[in-house]
């Protein structure tokens, strides 16, 4: 087990990649986490597709820590270079990473200054890649293992040790390999890259010839935006989940309308049904020139056999159709399925998930109350003998309640594991019904013997059905 | 004889009348039967009609009455979506607690539930679900809802044949739900009842009033019960039930 890579802090107590992780252990206390290449190769994608889209049409991976970004023709528009590398560097630390940037007229010298140069951002001005990177260490070069190996025998330490020397002799000793990567560096050799290419999302827009504010023909207009996507997507093969409206209005200002699917889908109908659901949030004002859609995420969708006579399965609405119309209408977080998490205490034992995922049921037979009151709320007056017998008597909402019939105790005892707080703490739950026939949950803080586990108040926390 | 024509004519129109009058339901002939043959035999048809619009509310203006009424509609959204069906329920207060439903029979992953802020929200919700008609059951808990709307509810149900079921909150101590006018089928009034002790200490199966306030086409009658068990089912209040069988038992002993 080794280092894969370190923290600033952790490098300054001397922990440093490649160290194995027995002796790292010994110099620090260290917050480890085992490392993913994976996920980091997925994540700078994921910065590359997203530098292709606003920086700059060439943008690709360099090696497993680094981006190319091709600045030709496209740094002018973020005013020039510098103000181009404090916004990427700005926008780095938003998301939390550290950026290191040099710009450079070849991809060699860039790679080399970026990792290897002294400050954060360096500027190479075109044709002087040859004395700035000549001070730099050799492995800023690109070379495999054996390379620097050599070239440590021989005694050349820095970038610039290479320019004196005969190719001739450098290239039987140290490979060809060295000289291309050399030459790479220094301009006298082109070198291709890979650039990543950002998936066009369907979009489709209409200009106006009159502009329009009347709900009527904006319908209109909406229902042959969606018919136009819905074709985009067939072709693509997928369905949007997320869609988008854009309304360009006479005075220059945007409004915009986002809908949200269950699931993706890409009929035209229910697509139409949403989007006009949602027509009254859009305030046409003096009138709207042009309205544009985009399909913002989308999802590979197969086509699928329809149920009926034929396929032999009978016709079932789905369910996504009904979820998708309730949460245009209500707003997505309105709608849920509660899960079971798996704690005893009543008021955590519940969760919302979205509406179409796989839930979990509760394993206890315990009885629960329909109506569980949050916070539980204090009941006074209570008559109940220690350490476990139910109560004979309480006052809850002004009202006396005559216990006749009761069950209990169920302990619950407080989650020590997850809260340090809880650790003596337990609860003692009471089913009682009164001479109506009227069921309560009423809980005692504390066993009843230990004073640590509760202060033995009482709650009502619960009413039965 | 003109007076036997003419009286067969009245016969035929006033038959005509009545299933006019009765709406589409009836003639669908879709019921769920409780299992309680005393509670079905009350019963237009046999049954709970399904594909209609029913409403219950709590006796009286108390927490636990409501929950009983609560508890009374889950048992019969369960019975509806037991064969995998799901159950949309509209809520207008966040207090429903799931492990109780699941209790009744109705598991988590067959209820979506949405909450609505506005009563409006609740009958549009409602009106949606049963539109959509791939649901077992549509449930809304309502403080007030005119003729108006509960129609359209049951027109929508009738359509499609999705079962609503409207759980009408007490909205102050003196104003019953069930006093305004509403197009439901049958509405069903719960209340909580002593249970009946058991022979050890403990508590044995709640009871409840209930009390078939007004049905279509139909008398209303009242009922004590044994609350729903894990499937949803109701059952006659035991001391009842061996009011009906004890002479057969008498002769047996």
């Amino acid at each position: 087990m080794q280092v894969a890579s370190a923290c600033p802090l952790a490098q300054a107590q001397g922990v440093h990649p490649g160290m194995a992780l027995a002796r790292a252990r010994l110099i620090a206390d260290l917050d480890i986490r085992p490392a993913d290449p994976e996920a980091d190769r997925h994540a700078l994608t994921r910065l590359a597709l997203m530098a292709a889209r606003r920086w700059t049409p060439r943008a690709g991976l360099s090696g497993p820590d680094g981006l190319w970004l091709d600045l030709a023709g496209s740094a002018h528009l973020f005013g020039g270079e510098q103000a181009f590398c404090d916004r990427v560097v700005r926008f780095c630390a938003r998301i939390g990473l550290t950026a290191r940037i040099a710009v450079a007229g070849t991809y060699g010298a860039a790679h080399a200054l970026a990792r290897h140069g002294a400050a954060p951002v360096i500027l190479c001005p075109n044709g002087r890649e040859t004395e700035r990177i000549a001070p730099l260490p050799l492995d800023a070069l690109r070379l495999d293992s054996a390379m620097l190996g050599t070239a440590h025998r021989f005694g050349i330490e820095r970038v610039g040790d290479l320019f004196a020397m005969p190719r001739a002799p450098l290239q039987r000793r140290l490979g060809r390999g060295a000289l291309i990567r050399l030459d790479q560096a220094l301009g006298r050799v082109e070198e291709p890259f890979d650039p990543v290419l950002p998936e066009e999302r369907p979009f489709i827009r209409l200009n106006l010839v009159e502009p329009i504010s009347t709900p009527e023909a904006i319908r209109t207009v909406i229902g042959d935006l969606v018919t136009g996507l819905a074709r985009q997507l067939l072709e693509r093969g997928c369905g949007a989940r997320k869609l988008m409206l854009t309304c360009s209005r006479v005075d220059g200002e945007d409004q915009r309308v986002s809908i949200a699917l269950a699931r993706a889908s890409r009929d035209p109908a229910h697509l139409l049904r949403l989007v006009t659901m949602k027509v009254e949030e859009i305030e046409p004002g003096w009138g709207i020139e042009a309205m544009a859609m985009t399909a913002v995420r989308i999802e590979p969708l197969a086509p699928e056999a329809v149920a009926g006579a034929l396929s032999g399965t009978d016709p079932v609405a789905d369910l996504a159709v009904l979820i998708d119309r309730l949460a245009t209408r209500l707003g997505s977080s309105c709608l849920s399925k509660s899960c079971a998490v798996q704690s005893d205490v009543p008021e955590r034992s519940v969760r919302s998930v979205t509406p179409l995922e796989e839930v979990a049921d509760w394993p206890s037979d315990w009885p629960r109350p329909v109506w569980l009151l949050s916070p539980p709320e204090p009941v006074d007056q209570v008559l109940a003998s220690l350490p476990d017998r139910p109560p004979a008597r309480f006052r809850w909402r002004g009202r006396t309640h005559i216990i006749t019939h009761a069950d209990g105790p169920e302990r619950i005892y407080g989650e020590w594991w997850k809260r340090p707080s809880e650790k003596h703490r337990a609860r003692d739950y009471f089913q009682v019904e009164d001479k109506d026939g009227a069921r309560f949950w009423l809980f005692r803080r504390g066993d009843g013997v230990d004073p640590a586990s509760g202060d033995l108040s009482w709650y009502i926390h619960g009413v039965f059905g | 004889m003109p007076s036997s024509a003419r009286e067969m004519h009245l016969t035929a129109l006033r038959a005509e009348v009545r299933a006019i009058e009765s709406g589409s339901w009836e003639k669908k002939g879709a019921f769920l039967p409780f299992g309680v043959a005393d509670i079905d035999s009350r019963l237009k048809g046999g049954g709970f009609a399904t594909g209609a619009l029913h409403e219950a509310t709590g006796v009286q203006a108390r927490l636990n009455d409501e929950a009983a009424a609560c508890l009374f509609i889950t048992g019969i959204a369960a019975r509806l979506a037991q064969n995998g069906g799901t159950v949309l329920w509209a809520l207008s207060r966040r207090e429903l607690f799931a492990p109780a439903l699941a209790q009744a029979g109705l598991p988590p992953d067959r209820l979506i539930q949405a909450e609505c802020g506005r009563n409006e929200d609740v009958l549009a919700v409602m009106e949606e679900g049963l539109r959509h008609g791939g649901l077992a059951a549509v449930v809304g808990e309502i403080g007030k809802a005119g003729m108006a709307a509960t129609r359209r509810l049951q027109l929508a149900a009738e359509e499609s044949g999705v079962t609503a079921l409207m759980l009408k909150r007490w909205r102050g101590r003196e104003e019953d739900p069930l006093t305004l006018p509403s197009a439901a089928v049958t509405r069903w009034r719960v209340g909580c009842a002593p249970s009946r002790p058991l022979p050890v200490a403990g508590i044995g199966r709640a009871c409840w009033n209930l009390e078939l306030a007004r049905q279509r086409g139909g008398e209303s009658h009242s009922w004590i019960v044994e609350s729903t068990d894990a499937q949803g089912r109701l059952a006659l209040f035991a001391s009842s039930a061996d009011r009906t069988l004890a002479p057969e038992r008498r002769l047996a002993g």
